[in-house]
């Protein structure tokens, strides 16, 4: 009884249920064994968690980790942080217009491309959202496939295309190619945000007198506006990290920075510290919309329908 | 005045309305009645402009208005659901149809303000709509409807939605807040008791037709059909098919029910007797009531009634009397049918009843 009471809190109360007989005390031993065990198994809930996470986070610390050493300190000996860090590396970034360049490049094309998705989509998603009409639900879903095929399909139609009319290496070109994908994402998310819109909502805007467009603008957009911002959030991640599309319909003045990323080799052999410092900045817009949409991103994976 | 002719609307292989023509008044309230799919919302669209008939037409003020878009109307709409603008406050939820027409901003003012305070709203114009409560939701969606002062409102059982004491509260008040209005003020409902308590005319639905349209009062003493009287009743109307021979009704049993003096004179083959769940009691009401035996099936007790479910013969009637009544199942009661309340109706289902009392 006395060594029970030592080992462990819980045994207190059951202590005082024991019966004098040595079975019971075995018994009440044993049990409380089993819970010190279950305990200590409890104690380390946060240890897979933790790996995971330490194997989801470990190449982007790397990455984090190359751009602030040298390039002889990257290739020298192995280091978990920068011995001597630097900036420099951020430097030629900031400062050499092939570099920084790259990234006006990928933005215009991508904020061109998102406001051209998400303003197409907007009437096509209320259509699809409170029509019916004949093939509606076969044309929805077509829509979705074009999703399916692979950027590689289009890159050599784009490309015979753009050339006739002279797009090539145009922001505009990329913008638009990328609304191939972008369109039909950009309706699927907003046509479920639609949808748990009641429509008696349309029709007492109609009935106070509100005419179409108006209604569309004053009444109807604010009450999506959580999915016009996963749409955006979509379209602009998705334009964004695509790159084969980007690089082929592009040569220099639009070329956008994961081109100019993976064409570093140089005479002067690999900037290791630079093309991570150029990684690091890629990610960042990403993070940054991602910030603000956290709040619907569920929803907007769920394509709207949570 | 507004007037339906010979509407008839499909949708796909569904008919929702079959030949509907009706006329309603300036400054009458109108009850729409009957149960859920009967077309009452389908009816109430068409009058809107929402939906335009496949066949027939709708007019209004000697105006084909038939084709003409609900914005360019003057009519008001609530929902069953609580439907307001959530993005906005509750005062521009009032507002919105002022503004949408153009009209000043102290005008606005005014007529928002009156509106709420006769709503009760006042506390609440600077909330959205859905941090409010259903009552107050639906509340802000009948002072939008008011401020519109529109020339036709439809009410698409409003009240369905809300609690007990404040439906009756509304029901009361609605009216009177329209009457002065002298629109045209219809009110859909599935409930008869609503529509007895409403007033006013009641045209009674079923299966895309209307049935009967008349005074309220009227429609539910003397329904010229079967179906208008089942429509008309809650809990549902008490029938038998009865043979007529001379001067009485043939029940089971050997009893025999007199036929009301002013039918004396129809003809003798088999009837369908009706009567409210009212008008058979415990009590013998009238010396003339008869009495007939039936098995107590169950019993529903609200608190002051009782709703006594019988067996008799092969028919299920329901037995409305005041007070908490307790009996075993299966008991064997008599109970009294008051034979000045019967409502006979011909084999095809009409009433038996001479035209000139229909009329009246």
């Amino acid at each position: 009884m006395a060594r029970l009471e030592e080992t462990t809190a819980d045994g207190r109360t059951l202590m005082r249920q024991t019966p004098a007989s040595a079975e019971a005390q075995t018994a009440n031993a044993t049990l409380a064994r089993k819970m010190r065990r279950r305990g200590e198994e409890s104690r380390f809930w946060w240890l897979v968690p933790t790996i995971y996470i330490i194997f989801l986070m470990l190449p982007i610390y790397w990455l984090v980790n190359m751009s602030f050493k040298t390039n002889q300190e990257i290739l020298g000996a192995f280091s978990l942080w920068p011995r001597n860090p630097t900036i420099a590396n951020y430097m030629v970034i900031f400062t050499d217009p092939s570099w920084y360049k790259g990234y006006i490049n990928s933005i215009i094309y991508v904020v061109m491309n998102t406001v051209i998705s998400v303003t197409v989509a907007l009437p096509a998603a209320y259509a699809f959202s409170r029509y019916r009409f004949l093939g509606d639900k076969h044309l929805f879903f077509w829509l979705l496939t074009n999703r399916m095929a692979p950027p590689a399909v289009f890159a050599l139609p784009f490309f015979q295309l753009y050339s006739a009319f002279g797009l090539i290496d145009t922001h505009i070109a990329v913008a638009l190619a990328h609304c191939l994908f972008n369109v039909p994402l950009a309706v699927w998310i907003l046509e479920g945000f639609m949808s748990g819109v009641p429509k008696e909502i349309d029709e007492t805007a109609y009935i106070d007198g509100y005419s179409f467009p108006r209604f569309f603008l004053r009444i109807f957009m604010p009450l999506i506006a959580s999915g016009i911002g996963v749409a955006c959030f979509f379209c602009f991640m998705f334009s964004w990290v695509e790159l084969l599309i980007a690089r082929t319909l592009t040569t220099t003045a639009a070329k956008p920075i994961a081109a100019i990323m993976t064409r570093t080799v140089s005479a002067s052999g690999l900037d290791w510290g630079v093309l991570a410092a150029a990684g690091v900045l890629t990610i960042l817009p990403g993070a940054l919309v991602i910030w603000f949409v956290r709040n619907y991103i569920a929803k907007g994976f769920a394509l709207g329908r949570v | 005045m507004l007037e339906l002719r010979n509407v008839t609307k499909t949708v796909g292989a569904t008919e929702h309305l079959r030949d509907v023509s009706l006329t309603l008044q300036h400054g009458s309230l109108n009850v729409l009645l009957g149960p859920t799919l009967s077309g009452k919302t389908s009816l109430m669209r068409l009058m809107a402009g929402l939906d335009v008939p496949t066949s027939g037409s709708v007019w209004f003020d000697g105006k084909d208005v038939t084709g003409i878009p609900v914005q360019k109307r003057n009519v008001a709409m609530v929902y069953q659901q609580f439907i307001n603008y959530p993005a906005m406050t509750v005062y521009e939820n009032i507002a919105s149809p002022l503004r949408v027409a153009g009209a000043e901003r102290a005008k606005i003012d005014k007529e928002v303000r009156n509106a709420a305070a006769l709503l009760k709203l006042t506390p609440f114009l600077d909330r959205t709509p859905l941090s409010l409560s259903g009552g107050q939701q639906q509340r802000t969606a009948l002072a939008r409807a008011i401020v519109k002062n529109a020339s036709l409102v439809l009410l698409d059982e409003p009240l369905a939605n809300l609690d007990y004491k404040l439906r009756e509260e509304l029901r009361a008040e609605l009216p009177k807040i329209f009457a002065a209005t002298g629109t045209i003020f219809v009110y859909a409902t599935t409930e008869p008791h609503e529509a007895l308590l409403l007033g006013g005319n009641t045209a009674t639905l079923s299966e895309g037709r209307i049935t009967q349209f008349g005074p309220t009062i009227d429609v539910f003493r003397r329904p010229n059909d079967l179906v208008t009287a089942r429509t008309f009743a809650d809990p549902p109307l008490n029938t038998i098919v009865l043979k007529k021979s001379g001067s009485s009704f043939l029940l089971d049993g050997g009893v025999s029910l007199p036929v009301p003096a002013e039918l004396a004179g129809i003809a003798d083959t088999s009837y369908t007797i009706g009567f409210q769940p009212h008008h058979l009691s415990l009590a013998r009401p009238s010396p003339s009531a008869v009495p007939v035996k039936a098995k107590v099936s169950v019993t529903e007790i609200t608190g002051s009634e009782s709703f006594v479910h019988l067996d008799f013969a092969d028919v299920r009637w329901v037995m409305l009397e005041h007070g908490i009544l307790v009996f075993e199942p299966d008991q064997t009661i008599e109970v009294f049918i008051d034979p000045r309340h019967i409502m006979v109706f011909d084999a095809n289902g009409r009433s038996a009843a001479p035209t000139q009392m229909l009329a009246a």
